[in-house]
C-alpha cells in the first residue's frame, strides 16, 4: 500500500470543512446517505465538486466539474491528473522531499499519460481534465473518496495507489479535512477485516512474524498452523476443483453476492458438509447440511466498527427472538463441543482479549465507549484515538509512488455483446437484500429489479421507459425493468445488485484482483434484449 | 488554528463568556439556562417563527424581546430569561399557536414527547383566547413510514427546513394561507411519487404530532418504551441510533442530535429498516437436512451433528481442507471468535469474511 493502511484516513465529522471533494466511483446519497449529508453540507458551504461517475448521480448534478467517465478507465483519468499536476508545477515538493519515495520513476512513466490520450479511454474532454486537475491541486483542503467503483474491478489495488499518488503529489494528506477515504460499504467491514482475514492476525499482525504468533499461541494455548490460509474466492476454486471439503459460512451468502452465480453453486455442492448460520433461509443455506438460527443485531451486545475506524457498542434490546442464538455463542459452542474450550460469559469478555492481544486497539474497553465510540488505532487507555491518520509519518515511513500503466478490464463489450454492464447499490437495499426486503417501509419506493439505459441506446433498441427486458452476458440472463434517462453514460447500463430473482451476479465475471482477490463486479460485456 | 475572538454577556446576572457568532440560546444553554424552544433544531439555520425562545434585553433605560435562537450575542448584552414581560409574551404566543391545534393530547402518539404539550403545561395554558377549530387531519397516503396530521401543524417549518437545508430533496413545503396553512407534498401527491426518499428526518425533527412513524402508531406510549442505544446494522457510516422497545418488541427506530458520527440524523434504512428483526421469515430452530429435507432439531443435536462431522473431515483430510467464512454483518466480537475458531479449534488459516469492500 502507498501509505501503510487501508483504510480512510479522515473522520465523518471533518468532511464539511472541506474546500474541495473529489468524489470517484462512489454514490454516497445513496450507498452511504448520512456522509451523504455531511457532503450536502460541505457543499453549502461552498465546498467545490469533482465527480468521475459514469453515471449522473445526485453530487454530478452539483459539481464544478462531472467527468463521465467510462466503467474501467479510472487509471487513465488518475493517472493524467498525476500528469497535468506535474506538467504545471501544481506539485508541493517539498512533501514530495521529506516524506515519499520514488517519485523520479513515477515523473519518467506520466510523461507519455497525456490528457489528450486519456480522453480517448476515458470520452472526459482533455481540458476537463487540466481543470480537474488544477482544482484538486491548488485547494488548501483537498480530500477524495471512493468506493465500490473504484476497488471492484481486476485493477482495483491499481486504482487506489494511483488514487494514493495524487495525495502524494500534491501533499493532500496527514491533515484535518484532506485525504484519502475509502467509505466502506456495509455496517461492519472495517471491523469484519481488522479481526478476520487469511493471513492476518486480528490488527493486521503478520501470519508469518513468529513472535505474533507466538503471543497469540501463549494467549490460547494451542499451536498455530504456520501455512497460509486461502481467501474466499480460492476456497471456491478449491471447491471447484474439489480439494475442499467442509465449510461454515457464518452471516453471508455468497451464492447470491459472489460474481458468477454457477460456479459457486457448482463449488458449494462439491462439498462434503456446508454449516451455514444466518437469521433467514438464503441461497446459501438451501445447499446446506446444517441451518443454525442466529440472532440479529438487535439481540446481542458487541461492537461494530466504522468506516471512519471507530469502535461502536452494539446493544442487545430484546431476547432472540424462536429458538435462535447470538453468532458469538453458536461459534463458541461448537468450538468447546470439538474439544477446544471457549466459554465467555459475553462479548465484553470477547473484547477484553481482542484489546489484549492487538496494539492498535489496547486502549478501547467497553466502559470508554459506554458513550461515543473510539477510533483506532488507539494504543493505551490514556490515548484518546484517532481522528485522521498519516500526521507527520504513515506507518510504512515514507509515502510511496506507484508505477502504474492501464490494464484492460477482463471482459470488454464486443459485436455480441456491446454494452458495458456496471453494478451498484441503491439507496433503499442493502446487499442482498434480505434485511431492507422484508422491510414495509423500504419495498415501498423500490422492490423490483430495474436496468438504467441511456435513452440514445433505448432509442436504437426500440426499449422504452418502464418495460421489462432481458439483460444477458456470457455468463446468463436476467429480467429487470427498462429505466430509460440521460443518468447512465452511452453505451453503459447499470444494475442493483440486491435481487434475488434477478441476481445480477448471474450476468458477472469471476475475475479477481490479484492483491485483494476482489471481484470485477463493476465491468461486463452485455445486451439486452426485448422480450 | 484561527483564534475566533471571545465576547462576554450578562445572562439572569450570570456572567457567560463564548466565542463570538454563537447566538443567545447558545449563550444560555452553554451555562445551563434553559430557554424554551419550538421551531430551533441545532441541525438547522434560526428561522425565528415560533417566538417562544423570545427574552428580554436591556437597551439603555428600556428593553425589547428579541427571539434568542436568531440573535446573535453581542459584548455587554444584559439578557433576562425569566422576567415578567418575558413570560407575559411567552404565554401569549402560546396561545396563538393553540388557537389552530387540536387538544387531543390523549389520543396522540407525541403524548409524553411533544414539546407543545410540555410548554403549555409548564406555562399552565389551557384555553386559547383566539380559538379556532383547527382543520386539516391525517393525511391518506399509502405509504407505511411516515404520518401526516395537518391539523396538528403548528408551522415550525422544521420539516420544510430539514428537509431543503439537511436532506436537500426539496420534497415538502408550505402550502396555503392563513388559518390554512400547512405544510405537505406538491399537489398533494402520494410520497412514492415525488422526490421524497422517506428518510424520515422530518419526522426526527417535528416538535407535535404532526408527523410521526406510522408503524409506531398505537404500539404504545413513548413512557411504556425501553430505548437501547446502539448502532445501525446496514452501512460503514456506522450511525448511532435508539431502538424503542416494548416487551420484546422494536417498536419504533429514534436518534438524538448530538450524536456521533450523525448527530441525530438517519437514512431510511436506519430509520425505517427494522421489520426484518420480527419477521416471520426469521429462522427460529436449528434444521438439519435428512434425505434432501430440512428437518428441526434441538440445538444439542445441531451441534453435536455439526462438531462432529468438522472433526470427523478434519481427521480424514487435515484442517486446511476445511474453511470459515464470517460476515460483516456480524460484530467485531463474532468475527474474532471465527477467526479463533478456524485457527485455534480446526487448525487453519482458511478463515476469510466475504466482503471486501
Ligand atoms: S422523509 Fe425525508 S425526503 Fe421525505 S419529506 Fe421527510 S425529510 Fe423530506
Ligand atoms: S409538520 Fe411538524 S415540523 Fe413540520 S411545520 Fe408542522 S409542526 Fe413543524
Ligand atoms: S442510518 Fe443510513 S447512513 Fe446511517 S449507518 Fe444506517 S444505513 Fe448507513
Ligand atoms: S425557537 Fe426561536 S423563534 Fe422558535
Amino acid at each position: 500500500m502507498s501509505f501503510g493502511s487501508g483504510a480512510m484516513t479522515n473522520s465523518i465529522s471533518e468532511i464539511k470543512d472541506c474546500k474541495l471533494i473529489f468524489l470517484i466511483g462512489g454514490n454516497p446519497t445513496e450507498a452511504h446517505p448520512i456522509v451523504g449529508l455531511e457532503m450536502k453540507k460541505a457543499l453549502r458551504k461552498g465546498c467545490t465538486f469533482i465527480v468521475a461517475d459514469p453515471r449522473k448521480i445526485w453530487f454530478a448534478q452539483h459539481a464544478k466539474l462531472y467527468l463521465p467517465v467510462k466503467p474501467g478507465s479510472d487509471n487513465w483519468l488518475l493517472n493524467a491528473l498525476a500528469h497535468v499536476i506535474i506538467a504545471e508545477g501544481l506539485e508541493n515538493r517539498e512533501f514530495i522531499k521529506t516524506r515519499t519515495e520514488g517519485y523520479e520513476e513515477l515523473k519518467e512513466f506520466l510523461k507519455d499519460i497525456t490528457p489528450e490520450k486519456a480522453s480517448e479511454y476515458t470520452g472526459i474532454p482533455a481540458e476537463d481534465i487540466r481543470q480537474a486537475a488544477r482544482l484538486y491541486a491548488r485547494s488548501d483542503k483537498s480530500a477524495i473518496y471512493y468506493t465500490l467503483g473504484i476497488t471492484e474491478h481486476t485493477c482495483g489495488t491499481d486504482n487506489v495507489r494511483t488514487i494514493a499518488n495524487l495525495a502524494l503529489l500534491t501533499g493532500h494528506i496527514g491533515k484535518l479535512s484532506t485525504g484519502v477515504n475509502p467509505i466502506r460499504g456495509q455496517n461492519n467491514v472495517q471491523g469484519a477485516t481488522d479481526m478476520c482475514i487469511p493471513n492476518k492476525m486480528p490488527g493486521y499482525q503478520d501470519v508469518t512474524d513468529n513472535a505474533v504468533m507466538e503471543k497469540f499461541e501463549n494467549a490460547w494455548g494451542v499451536k498455530l498452523s504456520r501455512t497460509l490460509g486461502a481467501t474466499s474466492p480460492t476456497m471456491f476454486e478449491r471447491m471447484n476443483k474439489n480439494q475442499f471439503k467442509a465449510l461454515y459460512v457464518i452471516g453471508e451468502d455468497p451464492v447470491l453476492s459472489e460474481p458468477n452465480q454457477d460456479y459457486t453453486i457448482k463449488g458449494i455442492k462439491n462439498l462434503e458438509f456446508l454449516v451455514v448460520q444466518d437469521i433467514f433461509m438464503s441461497e446459501t443455506a438451501k445447499y446446506a447440511d446444517v441451518i443454525l438460527p442466529a440472532a440479529s443485531f438487535a439481540e446481542k451486545d458487541g461492537t461494530f466498527t466504522n468506516t471512519e475506524r471507530r469502535v461502536q457498542r452494539v446493544r442487545k434490546a430484546i431476547n432472540p427472538i424462536g429458538n435462535t442464538k447470538p453468532d458469538w455463542q453458536i461459534t463458541c459452542e461448537i468450538s468447546t463441543r470439538m474439544g477446544y474450550n471457549m466459554g465467555y460469559p459475553s462479548p465484553k469478555e470477547v473484547w477484553d482479549e481482542i484489546a489484549s492481544l492487538t496494539p492498535m486497539f489496547a486502549g478501547i474497553n467497553y466502559a470508554r465507549i459506554e458513550q461515543n465510540g473510539i477510533q483506532w488505532p488507539c494504543p493505551d487507555t490514556k490515548h484518546p484515538g484517532t481522528k485522521f491518520l498519516h500526521e507527520g509519518k504513515f506507518p510504512r515511513g515514507l509515502g510511496k509512488f506507484f508505477v502504474l500503466p492501464y490494464r484492460a478490464p477482463a471482459e470488454s463489450p464486443d459485436k455480441e455483446y456491446p454494452l458495458l454492464l456496471t453494478t451498484g447499490r441503491t439507496l433503499y437495499h442493502y446487499n442482498a437484500g434480505t434485511m431492507t426486503r422484508r422491510s414495509s417501509g423500504i419495498i415501498h419506493k423500490t422492490n423490483d429489479c430495474f436496468v438504467e439505459v441511456h435513452e440514445a441506446d433505448a432509442k436504437e433498441l426500440g426499449i422504452f421507459d418502464g418495460e421489462m427486458v432481458r439483460v444477458a452476458s456470457r455468463r446468463g440472463e436476467i429480467t429487470a425493468r427498462a429505466e430509460v434517462s440521460d443518468k447512465v453514460k452511452r453505451g453503459v447500463i447499470w444494475m442493483p445488485m440486491h435481487f434475488a430473482e434477478a441476481a445480477v451476479n448471474k450476468l458477472t465475471k469471476d475475475a479477481y484482483d490479484n492483491i485483494t482477490q476482489t471481484a470485477e463486479y463493476k465491468v461486463c460485456g452485455a445486451k439486452i434484449e426485448k422480450i | 488554528m484561527v483564534m475566533v475572538p471571545k465576547i462576554t454577556l450578562n445572562i439572569d446576572g450570570k456572567s457567560v463568556e463564548v466565542n463570538k457568532g454563537k447566538t443567545v440560546l447558545q449563550a444560555a444553554n452553554s451555562v445551563g439556562v434553559r430557554i424554551p424552544t419550538l421551531c430551533h433544531d441545532p441541525r438547522l439555520e434560526p428561522f425565528a417563527a415560533c417566538r417562544v425562545c423570545m427574552v428580554e434585553v436591556e437597551r439603555g433605560n428600556s428593553s425589547a424581546l428579541i427571539t434568542s435562537c436568531s440573535t446573535e450575542a453581542t459584548d455587554g448584552m444584559v439578557i433576562r430569561t425569566d422576567s415578567e414581560k418575558v413570560l407575559k409574551s411567552r404565554k401569549m404566543v402560546l396561545e396563538l399557536i393553540l388557537s389552530d391545534h387540536p387538544r387531543d393530547c390523549m389520543t396522540c402518539e407525541k403524548c409524553g414527547i411533544c414539546t407543545l404539550q410540555d410548554l403549555a403545561y409548564e406555562y399552565g395554558v389551557r384555553e386559547s383566547r383566539f380559538f379556532e377549530k383547527p382543520d386539516g387531519g391525517v393525511v391518506e397516503d399509502e405509504n407505511p413510514a411516515i404520518q401526516q396530521d395537518t391539523s396538528k401543524c403548528i408551522l415550525c417549518g422544521r420539516c420544510v427546513r430539514i428537509c431543503a437545508e439537511v436532506q436537500q430533496d426539496y420534497a415538502i413545503d408550505f402550502k396555503n394561507r392563513g388559518f390554512d396553512t400547512e405544510t405537505g407534498l406538491p399537489f398533494g401527491k402520494p410520497r412514492r411519487e415525488t422526490t421524497c426518499v422517506l428518510c424520515g428526518q422530518c419526522v426526527s425533527t417535528c416538535p407535535v404530532g404532526s408527523l410521526v412513524e406510522k408503524q409506531a402508531v398505537g404500539m404504545g406510549r413513548d413512557w411504556e418504551f425501553k430505548q437501547v442505544k446502539t448502532t445501525c446494522p446496514y452501512c460503514g457510516v456506522g450511525c448511532t441510533m435508539y431502538l424503542n422497545v416494548k416487551g420484546n418488541q422494536v417498536v419504533k427506530v429514534t436518534s438524538k442530535t448530538g450524536s456521533v458520527p450523525n448527530d441525530g440524523n438517519l437514512c431510511v434504512k436506519g430509520r425505517f429498516g427494522y421489520d426484518f428483526v420480527h419477521h416471520s421469515d426469521r429462522l427460529k430452530q436449528p434444521l438439519i437436512k435428512k434425505n434432501g429435507k430440512f428437518e428441526e432439531a434441538t440445538w444439542d443435536e445441531a451441534l453435536n451433528f455439526v462438531a462432529s462431522k468438522l472433526s470427523e473431515i478434519k481427521a480424514k483430510y487435515g484442517p486446511d481442507y476445511i474453511g470459515v467464512l464470517s460476515s460483516s454483518r456480524c460484530t467485531n466480537e463474532e468475527n474474532y471468535l471465527a477467526m479463533k475458531f478456524a485457527r485455534a479449534a480446526i487448525g487453519t488459516n482458511n478463515v476469510d469474511q466475504c466482503a471486501r469492500t
